[in-house]
């Protein structure tokens, strides 16, 4: 299989006789591994005891292998470098499937090492055996089976760069355990080049000054901004694209810390909970310009009312988004660092002022009806867009946002702000609740310099309630600010919206938070009355350390605005009377 | 968007597990394969798989994009029926009895141009080479006398119209691609 890619092998390096296990161990060190999440078990137990008393790689005992998988892209989101999880085979690997998917659709590049049984007991229904590789298949940009200690030098290798460059996705290795015993001749590998595999596209000159034109021309232009800026590293060529010829920006969800939030140009989110003015624009505009973005359904709404008066200019790296769900008028496919440049070259100095000046209605609209209400309610109970808004200014909007799945994560999203790059970590195209607290804890090790808070609600921090013993072991600092209105709030709203009010297994019977977090050892304060918001915030941010801070919010606040499912995006519900 | 009958034409390496990932990708559009071919081909190490389904342009161009983003899959190319020679393969083992009753057998074999391969005191085995429609022809003939006691027919195979098949050029591009940016 290998004998079409490219290897390179380090200069004047000589084989070492270890085993398979060694070798996946001295292979990780070689990709620049520093950190592991994972969960020993049977069929990995070779790899473990490579692992035994090794100072390079700083393994983190997760308390489930659904976690490792999330922490590996927590860590990776934060980093940009490759998560790396190590699980066993058979249920430990299959833990780790909602992970793989989450990590394909939102692009996010984990390797997953997973123990397979012996290969001569392949096929036998050994005891933890399962197909992985025919399960990862479809949820993977690689899936491969390792069942020759000879090959793992090499699929590591193969691993991390499929992984990491192009459009970056999950890669499984299914590490037979014959393979992680046996004797091979090991040598430090590299691998640059696999024939069937073209990351990042070429460049093409036409769709670039058609590009150009197209925005040169426009009289009323608006941006999507989304997460591929900061996959293909082109924040800073994004932002001198935009101000060069002066464009206005929205930004997906998981494109939110793209541009700082106090960017001129930065409208804010696009979609269905975003903001009023972005959506509404972008069904005004006479040039839509979208870069690293999929155009989710959660972002145009009904397809056929998606900006029908626009010409659509696509950047994105990966060909097979193009014309995927919205038909477009120029593609330029490509690395958008690049294509950016080449772009922005082309283009004159812009001013939309006039156009611009069109926005401000929209956005005081929503601030009225709205924002205000939400950040400065009358009502009794605090609403989570407080505890957000309140902990992003404590933090002086420099920390790194983690959500859950459901309101917290799209209020968060709405409240929260960002000053930096790579400040968001949510589940975008999965929406898997569970997601944030294993996230959050991957972030702490990514980025040990920044604070991380992670937003989550009553139902998705029991999902992976399991880690705060990883969180107690590590001493991870994840502050934790638990929204916890006792239902699920979010399917709660639709409930309320379109069944009639029937909450149907919505309302969620809770146990006590702090007692929970004491037992782990975990600080924490649970917050009832808006008074004592900003000091139990400022006794979270100055302990060191992880800390649950449980903010009590109103029981069936809803998050407002609201495309409902199927509706133009532009008509969106401000108020629900 | 019309139906018609789309060929796609994929190259990849010859790894286990790829055809799986190959028809996996219309399972997920619920597109049914009419025909499906699978060896090796010109090229050394290259397996060529000849896919035939019904659906419209937009669908067969999304799912070989797709199919082409498979990291082991080299190319992925759709025709329609114009921009291929295609073939097929049909074997009948026809009934010894009837086929000498009816003497109209033998003529509606010569007139399709098929071989026989086998003849003893029971059965005959021919072999008919042709366009799926005229081996569809020949089996409704042949049915019409109760003669067929087996029936089997291949996937189609196909060559462009063009000269070169594309991954050729793909190949060497992404070669000499390589070097390039290896020079430097």
């Amino acid at each position: 299989m290998k004998s079409k890619d490219k290897i390179q092998y380090e200069k004047d390096a000589k084989p070492l006789r270890i085993t398979g296990a060694e070798a996946l161990i001295r292979s990780l060190e070689y990709q620049g591994v520093k950190t592991i999440f994972g969960y020993p078990g049977g069929a990995i137990m070779p790899v473990y005891d490579a692992l035994y008393g090794n100072k390079t790689l700083n393994h983190i005992l997760v308390r489930h292998e659904q976690a490792a998988a999330h922490a590996a892209e927590g860590f990776a989101r934060a980093s940009g470098e490759v998560g790396v999880c190590l699980v066993t085979s058979g249920p430990g690997a299959t833990n780790t499937v909602t992970g793989i998917a989450d990590a394909m659709i939102d692009s996010t590049p984990i390797v997953v090492i997973a123990g397979q049984v012996a290969a001569s007991t392949l096929g036998m229904d050994a005891f933890q055996e399962v197909d992985l590789v025919g399960i990862t298949q479809p949820i993977t940009k690689w899936s491969y089976q390792i069942r020759s200690a000879t090959d793992v030098a090499w699929a590591v290798a193969r691993a991390f760069y499929i992984a990491g460059s192009g459009r970056p996705g999950p890669v499984v290795l299914d590490f037979a355990k014959n393979a992680q015993l046996d004797m091979t001749d090991y040598l430090p590998t590299k691998v640059d080049f696999v024939r069937g595999y073209v990351p990042e596209p070429e460049m093409d000159d036409d769709a670039i000054s058609e590009a150009a034109q197209l925005i040169n021309n426009s009289k009323h232009p608006f941006v999507l901004a989304g997460h591929g800026i900061e996959l293909g590293n082109a924040v800073e060529e994004f932002k001198t694209f935009i101000h060069k010829a002066d464009l206005p920006t929205g930004a997906t969800l998981l494109g939110l810390s793209v541009l700082p939030s106090d960017d001129p140009l930065n409208m804010g989110m696009l979609g269905m909970h975003g903001k009023l003015v972005t959506n509404v624009k972008t069904n005004e505009c006479d040039v839509l310009i979208a870069v690293g973005m999929r155009f989710d359904d959660r972002v145009t709404g009904k397809l056929s009312a998606y900006a029908p008066q626009a010409k659509i200019v696509h950047f994105d790296i990966d060909p097979a988004e193009i014309n995927k769900s919205i038909h477009v008028d120029v593609a330029v496919v490509g690395d958008c660092r690049k294509t950016l440049a080449a772009v922005t070259a082309l283009l004159s100095q812009g001013d939309h002022s006039e156009w611009k000046k069109s926005f401000e209605p929209y956005i005081k609209k929503e601030n009225d009806k709205v924002v205000h209400p939400e950040l400065h309610p009358s009502k009794e109970f605090m609403t989570m867009g407080e505890v957000i808004n309140a902990v992003s200014e404590a933090t002086s909007h420099k920390a790194i946002l983690v959500t859950d799945v459901g309101q917290n994560q799209m209020l968060a999203a709405r409240y929260f702000k960002y000053s930096s790059p790579r400040s968001i970590l949510t589940s975008g195209g999965a929406g898997t609740m569970g997601y944030g607290l294993p996230a959050a804890i991957g972030a702490t090790f990514a980025c040990p310099d920044r604070t991380v808070c992670l937003f989550v609600g009553d139902g998705g921090l029991q999902m992976n309630l399991q880690e705060f013993g990883t969180i107690m072991e590590q001493r991870a600092p994840v502050k934790i600010i638990l929204l916890n209105n006792n239902f699920l709030g979010n399917v709660r709203q639709w409930q309320a919206m379109f069944f009639n009010h029937h909450y149907s297994f919505t309302p969620m019977m809770n146990p006590e938070y702090p007692a929970i977090a004491s037992a782990y050892g975990i600080a924490s304060r649970r917050v009832m009355k808006r008074e004592e918001l900003a000091e139990a915030i400022d006794e979270m941010l100055c302990t060191d350390g992880p800390f649950l801070l449980e903010a009590c919010v109103e029981q069936e606040g809803n998050v407002l605005p609201m495309t409902p499912p199927g509706s133009p995006i532009d008509q969106m519900i401000l108020e629900i009377k | 968007m019309e139906n018609k009958s789309y060929t796609l034409i994929v190259h990849s390496e010859n790894f286990a597990g790829l055809l799986n990932q190959v028809t996996a990708v219309f399972t997920r559009f619920q597109i049914n394969i009419d025909s499906l071919n699978v060896s090796a081909s010109s090229i050394p190490g290259l397996h060529k798989y000849t896919i035939t389904a019904c659906t419209d342009e937009e669908s067969i161009e999304k799912i070989a994009r797709l199919i082409e983003k498979k990291v082991d899959v080299i190319s992925a190319h759709y025709f329609t029926d114009d921009q291929i020679f295609s073939y097929e393969v049909a074997l009948f083992k026809l009934s010894m009895s009837e086929a000498h009753i009816e003497p109209k057998v033998l003529r509606i074999i010569s007139q399709y141009g098929a071989n026989i391969v086998e003849v003893n005191n029971v059965f005959v085995v021919i072999v008919k080479t042709g366009t799926s429609e005229e081996i569809t022809a020949l089996h409704e003939e042949l049915q019409k006398y109760h003669v067929v006691l087996q029936f089997v027919r291949s996937g189609r195979v196909a060559v462009t119209t063009s000269y070169y098949e594309k991954v050729n050029e793909f190949l060497e591009k992404r070669e000499s691609d390589y070097r390039l940016t290896h020079k430097s």
